[in-house]
């Protein structure tokens, strides 16, 4: 009998995974390893709709109970993954059963950053990845006048949003000089940033966090430090700054990693029996030239398919059209390919309106673009980024040019 | 309850006893049909719940928000009747809604 596939992880990525070897066909055995206790759900709200109290919990599950019976996929929950026995082929779990597997997948994500600063471990700083997380902070926001958020990322803006939504008082507190520096233009960062101040949220550029202050007792968070003796006064801290992914196992049992496991097209690690997939994967990507790891929906479901489909023996080369959404406020941005690496940004549509998309092309070529409540923008240019279409610029810029003309 | 009939690309039918307040889509994964895959958790941020209700439904199902217009745009095999089952929430209204669909999903 086939030892069968076990994946470490209960996220999208891992479930993605499962479920993808079912539809393939897959006959053996299919064990999920999940350290949270909650059976796998959807990140994405966590910030935003959950937090917000828009969305209930029974809303969150990917898939129902039944799902996991019908499909006979074991789901161990609240359970950890201690080492790798890579000559056994087996995976051995934090209470000491070992798992004998064909193919392991490593889906284990990653560990919501505590930057190394002062106070960081202080009684009311939290952190946002996981649902006990969101809970955590949902509940602290009840009695809370005011939150100061450290990170004008994606999670830091989101929760800044749900926050204000929910009637707290909101600083935000960026290192860089604009919100979402890492992953966006510095247009669209401006943008969100005016957003932002608009509906009250007090928002700091260029300003360095020097740590946690704690309050008279000294064991509870009152704030954040800045220079110059600057003090934020909050209830509670959001600490927003990024994410460490998880690759301890991984490393540990000899497997390269470089910010990430280190897989190929395939998904698989230089151990073939093994592979990784999700927010933890690094891989390189011919699209742009270079390696990435993509933390996002899209990457964690199609890189786990991908996974699934090689382990079946399908011929498989993963090299995605990335894409990523956020909502905050009432605005729905969407952004298709990576925000780097261009050399001529277009612009279509007016940010004063609150409708825009920001076209980044590389030597004429369309490699991302931004798009705020810009359903056709961001439609099309996921297309044009896959075909590698070049547009004339001046045409693009135009809104008598409906999308669909460049596609043609 | 309200009945909700899914039809898949081949014929096969799925009739489920849908939860009013949730959406078509959000019924189907708890239902398991098969050939709804909302990526993105019915954000209308992916097109991959794209169904084709039923002409005698298309009333009650009301008209697309706009963004939902725009991703249908650019989706697979669009007709004048699909919607993306994440923005249509069940009610009792829609008991007996019948929806379709379409071979590939984005």
């Amino acid at each position: 009998m086939s030892a069968g596939v076990v994946i470490v992880g209960g996220g999208q990525a891992g479930l993605s995974a499962a479920a993808e070897l079912r539809k393939r066909g897959h006959e053996g055995p299919i064990t999920m390893v999940c350290d949270e206790p909650a059976p796998p759900y959807q990140r994405p709200p966590l910030s935003k709709a959950y937090l917000s109290g828009e969305l209930p919990a029974d809303r969150l599950w990917l898939k129902p109970e039944a799902f996991y019976e019908t499909a006979r996929i074991d789901l161990k929950l609240a359970t950890r993954a201690q080492a790798i026995d890579r000559s056994g082929r087996s995976l051995i779990l934090s209470n000491g059963e070992r798992l004998a597997y064909d193919h392991l997948i490593l889906a284990p994500g990653g560990q919501a950053k505590r930057p190394p600063l002062p106070g960081v471990n202080l009684k009311g700083v939290h952190v946002l990845r996981t649902l006990a997380q969101a809970d955590a902070l949902s509940d602290a926001l009840k009695g809370a006048k005011k939150i100061a958020i450290l990170g004008a990322g994606y999670i830091g803006l989101e929760v800044a949003a749900s926050a204000r939504k929910r009637g707290l008082e909101v600083t935000v507190v960026e290192a860089a000089d604009r919100p979402m520096a890492r992953t966006a233009s510095p247009l669209l960062g401006g943008f969100f940033g005016s957003v932002h101040r608009g509906y009250g949220v007090e928002l700091m550029v260029s300003t360095p966090c020097l740590g946690v202050v704690p309050d008279t007792t000294g064991s509870r968070a009152a704030g954040l430090e800045l220079p110059e003796g600057e003090r934020i006064e909050a209830d509670l801290v959001l600490l927003a700054t990024g994410l460490t992914p998880d690759i301890a196992l991984a490393e540990a049992a000899g497997l390269a990693c470089e910010d990430g496991i280190l897989v190929d097209h395939q998904a698989r690690t230089e151990d073939e029996a093994i592979y990784a997939i999700g927010d933890v994967a690094r891989f390189h990507s011919p699209r742009y030239g270079r390696s990435i790891r993509l933390e996002s929906v899209q990457n964690a479901i199609e890189q786990g398919k991908a996974a699934a489909q090689a382990i079946m023996g399908m011929d498989v080369s993963y090299d995605p059209v990335p894409w990523f959404w956020s909502d905050q406020y009432a605005l729905k941005l969407q952004i298709a390919g990576l925000v780097d690496g261009a050399d001529q940004l277009v612009r279509r549509g007016d940010p004063e309106e609150g409708r825009f998309a920001i076209f980044h092309l590389k030597e004429g070529r369309v490699v991302a673009c931004e798009a705020v409540d810009s359903g056709p923008e961001y439609m099309a240019a996921q297309r044009m980024i896959e075909r590698g279409v070049t547009p004339d610029p001046e045409r693009l810029r135009s809104l008598d040019v409906a999308m669909r003309e460049f596609l043609a | 309850m309200v009945k909700i009939t899914y039809i898949e690309h081949d014929g096969t039918e799925h009739a489920v006893e849908a939860t009013g307040g949730l959406t078509v889509m959000e019924n189907a994964i708890r239902n398991m049909v098969p050939g709804i895959d909302a990526d993105c958790g019915g954000a209308c941020a992916c097109a991959t719940c794209h169904v084709y209700v039923d002409p005698a439904w298309t009333a009650k199902t009301g008209e697309r928000s706009s963004m939902e217009e725009s991703m249908l745009d650019f989706a697979t095999d669009v007709q004048e009747t699909s919607r993306l089952s994440c923005q249509i929430k069940v009610s009792d209204e829609l008991d007996g809604l019948v929806v379709r669909l379409p071979e590939q999903q984005g």
